[in-house]
């Protein structure tokens, strides 16, 4: 077998799991029926199945052409900014009240995305 | 004096390193040229941004840094794997989610951003709040039968492991 055949079957397979992933991930967002929950699915086309299908096109570019580093970079700041999405989603759905409210923690007096200035409570009430 | 003048230049050396080889990932091809270059980015970008983060870590240990990132990839793989499981097989009347409260010992804003972003990362719990004064991290659990142990194995195995390197 020469390099190209390895390559080819390497590139299909992490595009495969790479696609599997994403179509799980969007079956799990259309299945769960609370807000809180569908966040979950998301957050796993978002690492592994974005990271092979990103590792495919680096294999790829190694094995036909020359070679590129440019999906590490991807991936390094989508591990970074993907968080933070999922927590703003996460805080609309606490500020709107659409899930459970969590239990108080046990040290502070509230969450901070619960924590209305006295001067805003009306308005947050009327929402 | 020499001292002062490299605190000065090089407010944050990690990040003038990790500008520097992002420049030249970016480049997609290496030549000593664009790595100079990279360099004075890095050296010009703190410099400049200095300003905004005042309270920076002072300790950063780069080599438990490393060993963190292998684990956190590694549970990526494997929870990605368990949460597949669950949203093909397990009905939605059977899904038990729940909240869980991590009482942080972290301080540093830095450490707990990391915290809550490896926590968002590995599939199955997704950190949602910080109480108003920082003392406790809101998670959110997809499914599990035993809320107090996935909050023990987060402390263990992700807290722990950052107050060794902060």
């Amino acid at each position: 077998m020469t390099l190209e055949v390895i390559g080819i079957y390497a590139v299909g397979i992490c595009l495969l799991i790479g696609a599997a992933f994403a179509l799980i991930g969007t079956i799990g967002l259309l299945k769960f029926n609370d807000s809180m929950t569908r966040l979950h699915a998301p957050t796993k086309v978002g690492t592994i199945g974005i990271g092979a299908l990103l590792l495919a096109s680096m294999i790829h570019s190694y094995v036909f052409a020359e070679g590129s580093l440019h999906e590490l970079l991807i991936m390094a700041f989508l591990f970074v900014t993907a968080p933070i999405s999922a927590n703003f989603i996460a805080k609309v759905n606490i500020h709107k009240r659409t899930c459970d409210t969590p239990p108080a923690p046990p040290q502070d007096d509230t969450w901070s995305t619960l924590n209305v200035p006295e001067a805003d409570r009306e308005i947050a009430k009327a929402d | 004096m020499l001292m002062r003048a490299y605190r000065w230049l090089f407010p944050h050396p990690l990040l003038t390193l990790l500008l520097a080889l992002i420049w030249i990932l970016l480049q997609n091809e290496f030549s000593a040229g664009m790595a100079v270059f990279g360099l004075i980015l890095g050296v010009l970008i703190p410099r400049l941004t200095a300003v905004w983060w005042p309270d920076r870590p002072v300790r950063f240990h780069l080599g438990n840094m490393a060993t963190y990132l292998i684990i956190v990839l590694w549970d990526i793989l494997v929870a990605n794997v368990q949460v597949a499981w669950i949203v093909l097989t397990k009905p939605n009347s059977k899904l038990r989610p729940a909240w869980i409260i991590i009482p942080l010992e972290l301080r540093q804003p830095e450490a707990i951003s990391v915290l809550a972003g490896t926590i968002t990362l590995t599939p199955g719990t997704v950190s949602a709040d910080l109480s108003d004064e920082g003392h406790s991290l809101l998670v959110h659990v997809l499914h599990t039968d035993d809320p107090d142990s996935v909050r023990d194995e987060i402390k263990d195995r992700y807290e722990r492991r950052l107050k060794e390197i902060f």
